[in-house]
């Protein structure tokens, strides 16, 4: 699996979220996007990838950006998966045709028929400016997408970071 | 062991630190956790039984990582183990809570008194430090350091410094190699 690496356009999608919503990426443009693509819903919760960045939804909010979160299950199953686990962002259906978006990135695994644990954060101009893939048993964290944030030119980190923050960092 | 430079940890023991053992310790274990994670509670026994194999060789450091959203009470525990520290008894409360995880979990605050009593503290100085702001500026800390370090579910436990990525017996293993090592 080769994803598409910082520096490329990203590809635009339009998914489903709900049964009778849908999300296009170029709604988001003028503000930084982040994508999980993921390989399942319903992982243990303790150690899920999605229910730490629902904890994150503030930090990423202070720079500018929205989670976007992509599998290949479909939109009922998102529906009830977002409800039992209060996730605050939408769930894209990456659904029909199968993984189509996620082979625009670079993200299928064809062998299991699921998206791997590929992340991408997009910049206001729709650029790719950081993309990461994690092995698939290894849930990646949020430190790389926060960096990648922090390090857009648009996000000044003096301004943006909270006092005691700062202090740490600095 | 994972060596990433995104599974290091950002945040140095400190004083502000809720610390256990020698502080010349060849190996220091740090957890983030969350005080209703049912998968912490499985840890905690461990963690004790790591504890007393390794004795003088193993410090240990807890901070805070409540999964707030999926773990509702998540917060007000550690709010509460935080208020308990100030009157030194910060061990004695992470200890109750995680002994009693089953019984307080379900019934949110009113759960949560019953680790009150037990501790016998004084219900209205606590009610006064949980309410200052310093409680929930040290768990955010906390927390905002653990995402730095690449934490990535609770339990998450560091081992001199590094975020280990495996199974618990593999973690006891680990150590044991590295008191090994140096002794």
């Amino acid at each position: 699996m080769t994803i598409l690496v910082a520096g490329t356009t990203a590809p635009e999608f339009t998914l489903h979220s709900t049964p009778d919503q849908s999300v296009a990426l170029k709604e988001f443009r003028g503000r930084n996007v982040i994508l999980a693509f993921y390989p399942a819903d319903w992982s243990p919760v303790c150690s899920d990838q999605l229910a730490l960045y629902n904890e994150l939804l503030d930090e990423f909010a202070r720079l500018n950006a929205q989670l976007l979160a992509i599998s290949v299950d479909g939109v009922w199953s998102h529906a009830a998966l977002a409800r039992e686990r209060k996730f605050h962002f939408p769930l894209l259906s990456d659904f029909e045709p199968k993984g189509e978006v996620a082979r625009a990135y670079g993200a299928y695994d064809a062998e299991h028929g699921v998206a791997g644990r590929a992340l991408f954060v997009i910049d206001g101009d729709g650029v790719i400016c950081w993309s990461y893939l994690s092995p698939m048993g290894v849930n990646p964290g949020a430190a790389g997408i926060i960096k990648a944030l922090e390090a857009l030119p648009s996000n000044n980190i003096q301004k943006t970071l909270p006092a005691d923050t700062a202090q740490e960092t600095a | 062991m994972m060596l990433h430079e995104d599974s290091i940890l950002a945040v140095p023991v400190a004083a502000h630190d809720h610390i256990q053992g020698n502080a010349h310790a060849v190996v220091t274990l740090v957890e983030y956790g969350d005080f209703q994670c049912p998968a912490c509670g499985m840890a905690y026994p461990l963690v004790k039984q790591l504890q007393h194999r390794y004795a003088g060789n193993l410090r240990f450091v807890f901070r805070h990582f409540p999964l707030a959203q999926a773990h509702p009470y998540a917060t007000l525990a550690a709010e509460l183990a935080e208020a308990a520290a100030v009157e030194g008894r910060f061990w004695a409360m992470h200890d109750w809570l995680y002994e009693h995880q089953e019984e307080w979990a379900p019934y949110g605050g009113a759960g949560l008194e019953a680790g009150v009593r037990a501790l016998g503290l004084d219900e209205q100085a606590l009610a006064a430090t949980l309410r200052s702001p310093g409680i929930d500026a040290h768990i955010r800390r906390d927390f905002m350091g653990g995402v730095r370090s690449g934490v990535n579910g609770t339990p998450s436990f560091y081992v001199n410094g590094y975020l280990y990525q495996g199974d618990f017996d593999t973690l006891v293993h680990a150590i044991g190699r590295v008191i090994a090592r140096q002794s």
